[in-house]
């Protein structure tokens, strides 16, 4: 910070400043609109309401896995329908969607200094396409035979062949259909984000100073864009061994007693495919959590991030080795059993930056001033879910373990902790976090309080003691629990036990949902900058930001995003556009 | 304050779960105690960093909560405790990477001594074949089968004659001696799995996979199938009896081998095999649950 001046190390203005896009109408306003926050908003909101399909969804499953025969509706079928919509929608219609195309839109611009994404307008297809996969995907449970009922992972031959729901309907058709379009969707915002980090940075801002909401952001994205390809390709090759009859998935099959026209398709290349996206996809979900909970820790503790630098590098690192990894899912998928010595230290090797995240977050706890505002709160229920779900995925990780826990109920507890859980923390942190930005009002207080109790103890209980079920051998994708001789009484009062809290934690939710529409009207008014923190998009003009976010001059950056209690400055926080010098300098080159 | 005593009673609640709930795994009945042991050294590591990284933010919550006039210490970096985390980290990694390892590299060189075993996977029932006096499983193709052959044991081939075949029943093992279960199926992936022998495995049409074990304790074991197939799923169940060696030739010898099911005066006797239409019964049963 030493000798800073706008005279030295800022750099001059490269371009000029291209005009944006003015809309003219109410339509292309709100609706058709180029406008990076109201595209935010649209994602935000279309993921928040399918995600509240997958809320229900849930619901339904547990009912059946809590009170077995109980309610005669959620057949086999049924339930295996349930299950594969509900994971498919959280993992990409709701979470995907939400970080990226939400915070992403909303965040970016904002916070490296621009004044909107590079491109806007291709900005706005990547919106009404990521709604038209939406309504794609939802069609599915209007279609003859219903939706796909394959499990989230859509494995092929079963997800195409006559024993899965929508296996030989529309199910898969609509299904595939639909991630082939969210794929199209999300790569022209994916290109977006990728493009304005890049080369939208306002003047001082250079990469090291870059916020880690943004870091955790970018580096998902640009995982997104070599991950994604994978699953389209997949999906068409699957979509053509369904529609046209091709092999890419199908070996010669015997189907209840009737030989298929099939031959010499390979069903582990697709997991290979799959895997190949879904397991950066874990990360594509985590980083941009990793990101946002750095800020929010910072911005609450009022004190900077601990190790900055090496919190970048953890996160560029743990986007790197995530693509060799993949494999881990697939320990007894009958691979070659070798690749499980190379998969296990790779992902046991990806713990360590890990790790290194969350020793930061807890040293950035050390010695600071911790407001226990509500996305404080958060920010802990994340590390605390966190952790917890991510030392069970050293178990699923070394592959002799994954052994036993494999396809249990294990998997299904360590998986909802560490990408489910844990990154919903965030997002609602995220959201007390910024939702007086984006409105100009607070979120009510005590409702907010009760939310997050709620859902974190109730998240804990529902999915800590899931674990020991796993541990038992309670296999996952059950419909039915009956006859089993592992299981024993108790095991299943258990089970009726998690149910009750899901319904519970479900509950919680209406009651958020609830506060922010409350809010936009009757909410507190939040001024600028009511958390008094430091990054761009507190310091703008006018709340919430206007068109072209900055007014008349964009902001230059003088320091990075985590000057919080400087020695001898007179605010425990510096924006990162004040210039002047407040003792010597120790922010990270 | 609160939160801090919250951060602890989660710590404290859950290492009392641990040791004092009634759910824990079923009695181990096959060699694979080192998986085991492998489990319990990882849920010693990774508790003791669970609750020392919840209980140092209880503590920091607890210490440094805003009061009037508090200021955060300024530090953006300390290279000597990053360090030193970080090699840390990495030999607990290391503790748990090690051992596990080793016992894959058990896992997967499977013993000369081992007696091939073959299980077949189909919608939704479970079959077994086991080697005749030659200790040879015969050839099979997915192409071959058919009401007469369900395994698709290619007729031509010798070793295949003296196959004997255990359609959609239990199978038997005797104890003490290690099985290579060899796992194939002959429509979608389906997963072999006995939760008292710790081992699974997928089968995958047009492939054979593989595990071995040596079963330990005589028994009745369930058989659960581990990867999604169906809308049966859930209910294909299978029996796998351990048996004393004397208990195992008497079964043995009520078993049909591949070349009496195919001749032809035999044929009508293959429909009053026990459990033949398992994977029929569990079909019909899911037309009713649909028309509910």
């Amino acid at each position: 910070m030493v000798d800073i001046t706008p005279a030295d190390g800022i750099p001059p203005a490269e371009v000029a400043e291209v005009e944006l896009y003015h809309p003219r109408s109410w339509w292309t306003k709100y609706v058709f609109s180029q406008d990076a926050k109201v595209i935010a908003i649209q994602y935000s909101a279309t993921a928040t309401g399918i995600g509240l399909v997958a809320l229900v969804l849930s619901w339904l499953m547990r009912l059946q896995l809590g009170f077995p025969g109980t309610f005669d509706f959620i057949t086999p079928e049924a339930y295996y329908q349930f299950i594969t919509m509900h994971g498919m929608i959280m993992v990409i219609y709701l979470l995907t969607a939400l970080f990226l195309g939400g915070f992403g839109n909303y965040l970016i611009p904002l916070m490296v200094g621009a004044r909107d994404m590079v491109f806007p307008y291709v900005n706005m297809l990547s919106y009404w396409i990521y709604l038209l996969a939406v309504l794609v995907l939802v069609s599915g449970f209007f279609a003859p035979g219903g939706p796909t009922g394959a499990g989230w992972t859509l494995y092929p031959p079963q997800a195409i062949l006559s024993g899965t729901p929508g296996g030989q309907g529309w199910g898969i058709i609509l299904m595939l259909s639909s991630l082939i379009l969210f794929i199209i969707g999300f790569t022209m915002g994916g290109l977006n984000y990728v493009v304005t980090v890049l080369q939208g940075r306002t003047r001082g801002m250079t990469m090291m100073r870059l916020p880690l909401t943004v870091w955790g952001i970018f580096t998902a994205t640009v995982m997104a864009l070599l991950a994604f390809p994978a699953l389209f390709v997949a999906s068409v090759m699957m979509l053509l061994d369904r529609a046209l009859g091709t092999s890419f998935f199908m070996p010669a099959i015997s189907e209840m007693g009737e030989q298929l026209p099939h031959n010499g398709g390979s069903p582990i290349l697709f997991q290979h495919l799959f895997w190949f996206f879904g397991h950066p996809e874990v990360y594509i979900v985590a980083l941009p959590a990793f990101g946002i909970v750095s800020d929010l820790i910072s911005t609450h503790a009022r004190k900077n991030i601990f190790g900055y630098r090496m919190m970048v590098w953890a996160i560029v690192g743990i986007g790197a080795l995530s693509f060799v990894v993949w494999a881990h899912h697939m320990y007894v998928s009958g691979m070659h059993p070798y690749f499980g010595f190379f998969f296990a230290t790779t992902t046991l090797i990806i713990a360590i930056p890990t790790a290194i995240k969350v020793y930061n977050w807890v040293l950035t706890l050390w010695r600071g001033d911790i407001h226990l505002t509500i996305p404080m709160l958060f920010a802990l229920a994340f590390i605390v879910t966190f952790v917890n779900g991510g030392l069970t995925g050293l178990f699923l990780g070394n592959v002799v373990v994954d052994v036993p826990l494999s396809d249990t109920m294990f998997v299904v507890a360590h998986f909802h902790m560490v990408m489910g859980v844990a990154p919903i923390l965030v997002v609602f942190g995220a959201i007390y976090h910024w939702y007086p930005k984006v409105t100009g009002r607070m979120l009510n207080e005590m409702l907010g309080r009760f939310h997050f109790w709620v859902t974190f103890l109730g998240a804990y209980l529902i999915f800590f003691p899931m674990h020991y079920l796993g541990l038992m051998g309670v296999p996952r994708r059950y419909a039915e629990l009956t006859d089993m001789t592992i299981m024993t009484e108790s095991a299943h009062h258990l089970n009726s036990f998690i149910s009750i809290m899901a319904f519970i934690v479900g509950f919680a939710q209406m009651v958020f949902l609830f506060n922010l529409i409350w809010s936009i009207r009757h909410g507190r008014e939040a001024g600028g900058n009511p958390w008094r923190a430091t990054t761009l998009e507190w310091q703008t003009p006018h709340t919430p930001p206007a068109h072209g976010n900055f007014g008349k001059d964009l902001p230059i950056v003088y320091r990075w995003a985590y000057d919080y209690s400087v020695p001898g400055a007179k605010e425990d926080f510096i924006p990162q556009n004040m210039p002047g010098s407040f003792g010597p300098s120790r922010e990270p080159a | 304050m609160a939160v801090a005593l919250v951060l602890v009673l989660i710590v404290v609640g859950s290492v009392l779960f641990h040791l004092l709930s009634p759910w824990w795994w079923t009695p181990i009945a096959s060699n694979w105690a080192y998986i085991d042991n492998t489990i319990i050294i990882t849920f010693w590591i990774t508790g003791i960093v669970f609750a020392a990284v919840v209980l140092f933010m209880a503590y920091c919550v607890f210490r440094f909560r805003h009061r009037e006039a508090n200021r955060a210490a300024y530090e953006p970096e300390n290279k000597r405790l990053e360090s030193w985390l970080t090699i840390v980290t990495a030999v607990g990694v290391t503790a748990l990477l090690v051992p596990g390892l080793f016992v894959w590299s058990r896992f997967v060189n499977v013993p000369s001594d081992a007696t091939d075993v073959e299980v077949v996977g189909q919608q939704w029932q479970w079959s077994f074949r086991l080697p005749g006096k030659d200790g040879k499983l015969g050839t099979s193709d997915t192409r071959d089968v058919s009401a007469d052959n369900p395994l698709g044991v290619i007729g031509g081939d010798p070793n295949g004659q003296d196959d004997v075949v255990v359609e959609a029943a239990d199978l038997h093992l005797p104890v003490g001696k290690p099985v290579k279960m060899l796992l194939r199926s002959i429509d979608v992936l389906h997963d072999f799995y006995i939760p008292e022998f710790r081992a699974k495995m997928d089968m995958i049409p047009g492939s054979v996979t593989y595990f071995w074990f040596t079963p330990t304790r005589t028994g009745t074991f369930q058989v659960l199938c581990a990867e999604l197939c169906g809308q049966g799923h859930p209910l294909m169940h299978g029996v796998v009896v351990v048996d004393t060696q004397q208990d195992y030739v008497a079964w043995l010898g009520q078993q049909q081998t591949f070349a009496q099911l195919s001749a032809p005066q035999q044929t009508g006797s293959v429909e009053q095999a026990p459990g033949k239409t398992t994977g029929l019964k569990i079909a019909a049963k899911l037309e009713t649950a649909g028309a509910r």
